[in-house]
C-alpha cells in the first residue's frame, strides 16, 4: 500500500481548503512530502515526469484531519489500541494527525515518556501521533506536571485526560505558569461529585431506565470557574468536551469577553443523543453523557457559527469485558477515529452545516490550536491530504475496523462519505479497495 | 376439591422484564389467572402439575427472602422444579461476569429464570443471552413487575376495580423500582397517580411520568383511595438524601393522622421489609386500613400466573 515518493497529481477534484476559505474545482500536486500547488489546470500545464495522477473525477480533495481527542491504549493497555492500530483505523478515517492523551500507563507525564510515544509513533504509526501530556503528575490534581520540559519534549498541550481539576488553587496555578511557556490548556470539565452515580444525562430518559443521571450543572459549574481563572491567567485554554446548551453560553461570554478560550465536541455529541441509548446500549455510555437533542441541535448550530471551535473523535477503544455488562457498571466511551468524518457529513447532509465549516472544525481550527503545520492546503505545507467521495453511501459493518475494538456506536449504521485516499506527508497510506 | 384453571390467558412475549410495554389486557389477562391462584392458595391440596417436567432457576445477585421464596412457593406449586442461587455470595465474587453466569446456567437448559439484579437493566441483558424465559424479580431502580402485579391484584380485589382510583405512592420514588413499575401499570390502567416526596429523592424528570407531584402529604393524600408507602433504605437516611430518619418521619412518615387526610376508606400497602418508624407508623401498618399481609398473599398467586402465562408460550406447551 506504501508508495514511493514520487509526485502526486490529485486531477479534477473539488479543492476544499477550510484554512484559507477556498472551495473550488482543480487540481492538487504534491512531491517531496509537500503541496507545491493547489489551483485550476495543473493537469493541463503538464507535470514533473513520473508523477503518479489520480483522476478524483469531482471528488472531495482536503487537508487531513486532526483529531484533538484520542485515547489509546499505548503504553500499558496494548491489547485494547496502539498507536499502530490507531493509527491504520485513522488513516481509514482520513485522519492524518492524532493527538493523544495522557491517561496511559506510566501516564504521559514524564518527558521520557512523551519521547518513547514519538518513537513508538515514528516506527509503528502510518499517520502523524502527538501526545498532550499530564497537566499535574500523575493526572493526581494535585502538583504540577513538567510542563516546560515537556513541551520542550514535544508534548501539544496539557491536559488531565478524562479527569477534571477539582482544586481550584492548582488550577489556577496551572493555567498561571502554562501561559510562561504559551502551551495550551485542555481540560475535561465535569465535576466528579455532581456525577457520582450518575451514568447518562439527567432527565426523563434516565429515571426511566432507573439509571441515576448526570446533571449538566456537572460541566457548567467547572466550565465557569476555568473561565474565571482564566480571566486572572489569560493562559490559553480549550474546553476538551463540551455536551451542552448552558455550557454553549458560558463559552459565549468568555469569547464576548476576548478571553483566550476555545472548545471542542465529539462526533458522538453532535450527532446522537440520549434516546439512542435505548435499551441500556452500552456503546452509547459517554463520558460526559450524550445529552438530550434540544443540546445536540445546540452544539450543531455553535460549530456552525464558530463558537466551538473543534470537532473531535473521543476516540476511547473498549472490549467485550468493559462493555458487555449492565450499562451502570460498563465502561464509557466510543471509538471514533474511523466514523468521525463519516457520521459528521451527516450534518451536512442535512443542511446543518456547511462541507467546509465542517472540516474546518477537523483540520485548521485544531491544527492552529496545536500550532502544528497541518490543516492546511497552502503551498508549502505537510502533504497531509485525503480524497473523499462525500456521497458515497454504505452501512457500517464493525469487522471491517481497523480499531482493535468494535465498540462504535454507528454500529451497522447507514452512513455517506467515505474516504477514499489519505496521503501522510506525501505517501498514500490508506487507498480504499471496495470488497 | 381442585380447581380447574378457567382462564386459558397466554402471555404471548418470552420474557417479562418490565410492565413498560405491557398492554392493559394482559395486565388484566394477568390478574384474572392470578385471581384464581387465590383461591387454589387457600386450598389444602395447593399442587398443580402445569409446570411439571419445567425446571425453574431463582437467580438472585442481590438478597431478598421475601421474593425469592415467593417465587420458589409459586413455582413448587405449578409442579416445576425449582432450583435457588444467590450469586451475590459465589461466582461474583470470583470475577465471572453477569453474562458468563448467564450463559453457564443456559446450558442447564432452565425454562425460566427469575432474575433480580442490583443494576438496572441487568436483566434485559441477561435475557439477551438464554433461550428460556426471563422473569424480571427487580432490577435496579428500573421495574419490578410482579410487584406490581401484586399490587394492582390487591387492590382490585379491594376496590373492585383500578380505572378511576386515586393512588398515592410515597417515599423514594428516585431509587425506587417499585414506584416505577407501579405508575406505568397504574397509569395503563386508568388510575389517578401521585407521588409525594422530598425533592431530593424525586427523580429528575418525575412530572413527566403522567403523575401528579408533591412534596407536602396532606395535599398529596387529599382523596387517596390507596396510600402506598415505600422503603427508605438506610444508607439513605443521615443526611444524603435526608438529614434524618427522625425529620423524615416527621415530614413524610405515615401515622393515623397524615392518613387522616386520605379518604376515609383508604387502603394502605408496602411492598415491605417495613421500617417501622421511619416510613410508617406500626399502628397503621397493622391497622384495618392495611393490606400489607394481603400483598404477600397475592405475591404468590400473581407469580404463579406469570409463569404459568409464559410458560403456555415456551416451546413444547
Amino acid at each position: 500500500m506504501l508508495s514511493d515518493r514520487r509526485p502526486i497529481l490529485l486531477a479534477n477534484a473539488r479543492i476544499v481548503d477550510p484554512s484559507r476559505d477556498l472551495d473550488f474545482a482543480g487540481d492538487l500536486l504534491i512531491a517531496d512530502g509537500v503541496i507545491r500547488e493547489a489551483k485550476q489546470g495543473i493537469h493541463a500545464a503538464g507535470v514533473p515526469e513520473g508523477t503518479e495522477i489520480i483522476d478524483c473525477d469531482g471528488q472531495l480533495v482536503a487537508p487531513g484531519l486532526v483529531d484533538m481527542r484520542a485515547f489509546i491504549g499505548e503504553p500499558g493497555a496494548e491489547y485494547r489500541e496502539t498507536l499502530a492500530s490507531a493509527s491504520q483505523a485513522a488513516a481509514a478515517g482520513g485522519v492524518t494527525t492524532i493527538v493523544c492523551q495522557p491517561n496511559t500507563n506510566p501516564v504521559i507525564d514524564d518527558p521520557a515518556i512523551v519521547d518513547f510515544v514519538l518513537r513508538r509513533a515514528r516506527d509503528t504509526a502510518i499517520v502523524h501521533v502527538h501526545p498532550m501530556a499530564a497537566l499535574t503528575k500523575g493526572l493526581d490534581g494535585m502538583e504540577l506536571a513538567e510542563i516546560g520540559l515537556l513541551k520542550a519534549a514535544g508534548a501539544v498541550a496539557f491536559t488531565d485526560g478524562s479527569k477534571s481539576v477539582l482544586n481550584a488553587q492548582v488550577m489556577r496555578r496551572a493555567l498561571t505558569y502554562a501561559g510562561d511557556f504559551d502551551a495550551l490548556v485542555v481540560h475535561h470539565t465535569e465535576d466528579p461529585d455532581l456525577v457520582s452515580d450518575g451514568v447518562m444525562n439527567e432527565g426523563e430518559f434516565a429515571a426511566r431506565l432507573g439509571l441515576f443521571g448526570i446533571p449538566r450543572a456537572a460541566e457548567t459549574i467547572i466550565l465557569e470557574r476555568d473561565i474565571r481563572l482564566v480571566a486572572t491567567t489569560r493562559a490559553r485554554y480549550h474546553a476538551a468536551s463540551i455536551t451542552c446548551a448552558d455550557s454553549l453560553a458560558v463559552l459565549r461570554r468568555a469569547k464576548d469577553a476576548g478571553l483566550p478560550v476555545t472548545a471542542a465536541a465529539s462526533v458522538n455529541h453532535l450527532t446522537l443523543n440520549e434516546i439512542d441509548i435505548g435499551a441500556y446500549r452500552t456503546f452509547f455510555k459517554m463520558s460526559p453523557p450524550l445529552r438530550a437533542e434540544e443540546d445536540r441541535i445546540a452544539l450543531v448550530e455553535a460549530l456552525a457559527q464558530g463558537l466551538l471551535d473543534v470537532m473531535m473523535s473521543d476516540h476511547n477503544p473498549q472490549d467485550v469485558e468493559t462493555k458487555r455488562l449492565p450499562f451502570a457498571e460498563a465502561a464509557a466511551g466510543a471509538i471514533g477515529l474511523e466514523t468521525m468524518l463519516a457520521a459528521g457529513l451527516r450534518l451536512v447532509h442535512n443542511g446543518e452545516m456547511k462541507l467546509i465549516t465542517l472540516l474546518k472544525a477537523m483540520s485548521a481550527r485544531p491544527a492552529e490550536l496545536l500550532r502544528l503545520q497541518c490543516g492546511t492546503l497552502r503551498p508549502g505545507s505537510p502533504a497531509d491530504v485525503i480524497v473523499v467521495d462525500i456521497d458515497d453511501p454504505w452501512v457500517l459493518d464493525p469487522a471491517d475496523l481497523k480499531s482493535k475494538c468494535k465498540n462504535t456506536p454507528f454500529d451497522e449504521a447507514r452512513l455517506q462519505g467515505r474516504v477514499k485516499r489519505t496521503i501522510v506527508a506525501g505517501r498514500t497510506v490508506f487507498e480504499y479497495t471496495s470488497a | 376439591m381442585n380447581i380447574a384453571t378457567k382462564t386459558s390467558f397466554v402471555l404471548h412475549r418470552r420474557h417479562l422484564l418490565g410492565i413498560e410495554g405491557l398492554s392493559p389486557d394482559e395486565i388484566t389477562g394477568l390478574l384474572d389467572l392470578a385471581e384464581e391462584y387465590v383461591d387454589l392458595n387457600r386450598q389444602i391440596d395447593k399442587k398443580r402439575s402445569s409446570l411439571r417436567g419445567r425446571t425453574i432457576i431463582n437467580l438472585f445477585f442481590e438478597a431478598s427472602t421475601r421474593t425469592q421464596s415467593s417465587f420458589e412457593l409459586a413455582g413448587k406449586r405449578l409442579g416445576a422444579d425449582v432450583m435457588n442461587m444467590s450469586v451475590a455470595t459465589s461466582s461474583v465474587k470470583k470475577g465471572e461476569t453477569l453474562v458468563d453466569t448467564a450463559m453457564t446456567l443456559n446450558a442447564m437448559h432452565p425454562d425460566i429464570l427469575v432474575v433480580r439484579h442490583h443494576a438496572s437493566g441487568a436483566v434485559a441483558l441477561l435475557a439477551q443471552k438464554v433461550d428460556g424465559s426471563v422473569v424480571n424479580a427487580g432490577d435496579g431502580a428500573h421495574e419490578h413487575p410482579t410487584q406490581a402485579l401484586l399490587d394492582a391484584l390487591t387492590i382490585r380485589r379491594n376496590k373492585g376495580r383500578i380505572d378511576g382510583l386515586t393512588v398515592t405512592i410515597c417515599g423514594d420514588i428516585l431509587h425506587s423500582r417499585v414506584a416505577r413499575s407501579n405508575i406505568v401499570l397504574l397509569n395503563a390502567m386508568g388510575a389517578r397517580v401521585r407521588v409525594v416526596a422530598p425533592s431530593t429523592l424525586l427523580p429528575s424528570g418525575i412530572e413527566r411520568f403522567g403523575v401528579e407531584v408533591s412534596r407536602d402529604m396532606r395535599e398529596g393524600l387529599k382523596g387517596a383511595d390507596i396510600v402506598m408507602m415505600l422503603r427508605l433504605q438506610r444508607e439513605r437516611m443521615n443526611g444524603s438524601f435526608v438529614p434524618s430518619t427522625q425529620e423524615y418521619f416527621h415530614y413524610y412518615g405515615l401515622d393515623q393522622k397524615k392518613l387522616g387526610y386520605a379518604k376515609a376508606d383508604a387502603l394502605v400497602m408496602h411492598p415491605g421489609p417495613m421500617n417501622r418508624g421511619v416510613e410508617i407508623d406500626s399502628a397503621v401498618a397493622d391497622g384495618a386500613q392495611s393490606l400489607i399481609r394481603e400483598q404477600v398473599e397475592m405475591g404468590v398467586a400473581v407469580r404463579m400466573a406469570v409463569l404459568e402465562a409464559l410458560s403456555r408460550n415456551l416451546p413444547n406447551a
